[in-house]
């Protein structure tokens, strides 16, 4: 269970997010959408310990994520391309981090044949360097490696962007599949409505860094959302 | 139109993150540009008396002439190596609408004021200006200098041309080569030939027109070549290199800090810049032979000292400053997985650490110089093992600018600031003060043993000092996230 406590973030005089209590249970799949400068990327940061929030603490399994660093064993993230490293390819990479989550070379193997589809042939084997991978390949490795390791809690800012159709289809079969045993907590955060509201039974829309919405998924949710983000 | 470009020329270098940059450095670069200006006015204004003085039965002008061929075609090589086409950020001017013909027009025009046309005029320009005074007749000093101006710009764009053929490059060296050949061994002197023509040109002015028809010649060549360039899959296109895989399961060996290590040594070998640092380390075992071979040396053992340093220091000294910038591009990614930032840390230690090792193996040459040298480079070693890596990963905790290691390498400066300056204290000035101390005040030997000590020290007390470390690194670990995740 994620547990957001009266967080706020401020540069300077500018309030960014502002969340007085949010607690997301084990097991939700858990949307997160917003116009730009919404403060979705800043909760996100803030929960991987990545920024430090002017108040408040967000505690991730009874750690509070700023205090004890517990909750990286159990947690995997993508939130941009600074969460790759450009020279290596992404065989390397996989095995890098994976290394990290304590997994050997037929591990990693093993957990990368489950995903054949998902890399269509774009990925593995390519002889590249990540940082040549267009920008929806760089991204299907991105949230690959996050889910490595079975963590817990998996977050992942705008998985969507970027992605062919194909994969934004399969990416959309991973996530539901990820959440069906009611174990793993996965956030996503994404610009489009239809997505979200097909993934995540829970959706928190942000606007100006405050809680406007927290609908759980029903069939009116996207016209819902649709018409609230109509103006 | 012109004016446009020049404004977003202009922003790209006030906003760009590296005009920020410290202060001490803008200042020592100003006085590298300036060193070479002033030599250059220098020779310009003296060089016709030096001439005059030293070969009182020639023509200064005539000697210089028959120099020239020499000047261009060394010019050529020097600016094959140094100098890139100045192609602007022309991708995005490509779906607006502004002629091509204009973008390579001003491409073009840009590069006849780059910093190496320039320079040399800070010669031609003031020699001319002493020969008019010294009574050449002013109509053929100036054809003679407007020929000079038009061949550095016509040096600048035939070098465009070949820039990107080996064969070329070749073919100039060869045949600098063997045009000095020829003039050493007195078999023929093409230079003088060559000289006569810029004599000509002083004789009769006119001549210099042929330079301006050489001039558009090339320009036109580079013109249409460029021109046919302006697409995406073009001269734009950046070059995707082949990926190769490195086998380094040997590193598993290393346990805990293996998977960093294998990181380190790919980051290494696939970026320019961490590759320089790396093939450079192996420059700096030389820099023994600087020191060593001069008598003046011989009666000033701290300079030794300094110079033994920096014989096995190289590694440490050129990678350790910039822990952990050169991690900064995936600095978030590190910091949201689970590991103790002491194996990370521990990792770059390790690298330091042997690579100032496998340097100390290789200068086993230098017991060529008498045991006592070589008792100098073994201190220096061990200090350099103990002490300055240790201290190296502490400054690390300073460093606040990215580093993107996708740019160049030598000479590259991103990533600098104050911290690297007075970190050069306590790792070089503080070992030289202490052996000299103790050489010229207890004596015999004393010396290396203080600063082989102070090494053990370091490396008997590596695990308190390491929690110090680590324990900076985390409290500043959000200042570096912020500094690293802005653009460089």
């Amino acid at each position: 269970m994620i547990t957001i406590d009266t967080v706020s973030k401020k540069y300077g005089k500018a309030e960014v997010l502002n969340i007085d209590a949010l607690e997301i249970p084990t097991g939700q799949s858990f949307g997160l959408v917003g116009n730009n400068g919404a403060g979705k990327t800043t909760l996100f940061n803030i929960l991987l310990d990545l920024i430090r929030p002017t108040t408040g603490a967000i505690v991730t399994n009874d750690i509070s994520v700023h205090k004890s660093e517990a909750w990286k064993k159990f947690t995997g993230s993508f939130i941009d391309e600074s969460f790759l490293i450009s020279y290596l390819t992404p065989e390397e990479y996989f095995q890098f981090i994976g290394d990290l989550r304590g997994m050997n070379k037929a591990d990693v193997t093993s957990f990368l044949s489950q995903f054949d589809e998902f890399f269509n042939e774009e990925v593995l084997g390519k002889k590249k360097y990540l940082r040549d991978l267009s920008k929806g390949n760089q991204k299907k490795v991105g949230i690959v490696a996050a889910i490595m390791g079975n963590p817990q809690v998996i977050v992942l800012d705008e998985p969507f962007a970027n992605l062919d159709p194909t994969t934004q289809i399969r990416l959309k079969k991973l996530l539901k599949t990820l959440t069906t045993d009611k174990d793993v907590t996965v956030l996503v955060s994404s610009h489009d409505l239809s997505h979200v509201t097909e993934v995540c039974e829970r959706i928190v829309v942000l606007d100006k860094g405050l809680v406007v919405k927290d609908i759980t998924t029903s069939r009116e949710t996207l016209k819902e959302l649709e018409s609230y983000f109509a103006v | 139109m012109i004016s446009h470009f020049l404004k977003l020329e202009w922003k790209q270098f006030v906003r760009s993150a590296s005009f920020g940059k410290s202060i001490a450095l803008k200042i020592l670069m100003g006085f590298f540009a300036l060193y070479f200006i002033v030599c250059f006015l220098a020779i310009g204004v003296l060089g016709y008396y030096i001439l005059k003085k030293q070969l009182p039965d020639s023509d200064p002008l005539q000697i210089v002439n028959s120099f020239l061929l020499y000047a261009i075609l060394a010019d050529l090589i020097f600016r094959y190596l140094m100098q890139k086409l100045p192609v602007m950020k022309i991708k995005p001017m490509l779906n607006i609408p502004i002629k091509k013909s204009s973008l390579v027009n001003y491409v073009l025009g840009k590069s006849a004021f780059s910093a190496f046309n320039i320079l040399a005029l800070f010669f031609y320009i003031p020699f001319a200006i002493v020969l008019i005074i010294e009574g050449y007749h002013t109509t053929g000093v100036l054809g003679w200098l407007f020929t000079m101006i038009l061949m550095i710009q016509s040096v600048n764009f035939l070098n465009f041309l070949i820039n990107k053929s080996n064969a070329a490059f070749a073919l100039i060296l060869g045949l600098l080569g063997s045009l000095i050949a020829l003039h050493q061994f007195d078999v023929y002197n093409i230079a003088s030939i060559g000289g006569q023509v810029f004599d000509a040109v002083y004789a009769t002015p006119i001549y210099a027109i042929i330079s301006l028809l050489i001039l558009v010649v090339l320009y036109q060549l580079n013109y249409k070549k460029l021109r046919a360039q302006v697409y995406l899959d073009e001269g734009i296109l950046e070059e995707v290199a082949e990926a190769k895989s490195l086998d380094l399961s040997w590193a598993d060996r290393l346990g805990d800090v293996a998977p960093f290590i294998k990181n380190d040594i790919r980051l290494i070998w696939r970026n320019k810049r961490t590759k320089t640092v790396f093939l450079m380390s192996f420059l700096f075992l030389f820099y023994g032979l600087i020191f060593f071979t001069q008598k003046t040396y011989r009666d000033m053992p701290a300079m030794l000292m300094f110079a033994s340093l920096f014989i096995t220091g190289g590694f440490a000294l050129n990678y350790g400053q910039f822990i952990p910038a050169w991690d900064s591009a995936h600095y978030k990614l590190l910091m949201s997985q689970s590991f103790s930032y002491r194996k990370f840390l521990e990792s770059k230690w390790v690298l330091m650490v042997s690579m100032t090792a496998l340097l100390y193996l290789l200068s086993f040459p230098y017991l060529y110089f008498g045991t006592e040298i070589f008792l100098m480079i073994t201190a220096g070693a061990v200090f350099n093992i103990g002490f300055n890596s240790l201290f190296l990963l502490y400054a690390g905790s300073f460093n606040r600018k990215r580093i993107d290691l996708t740019k160049g390498g030598f000479g590259n400066t991103q990533g600098t600031s104050a911290t690297q300056f007075l970190v050069v204290v306590p790792l070089m000035i503080f070992p030289m003060l202490l052996f000299w101390i103790f050489n010229k005040f207890v004596g015999y030997n004393s010396g290396f043993f203080v600063v082989a000590a102070i090494g053990v020290l370091g490396l008997i007390l590596k695990n308190f000092f390491m929690n110090f470390i680590e324990k900076k690194y985390i409290r500043d670990k959000y200042a570096m996230i912020n500094a690293f995740g802005k653009e460089a």
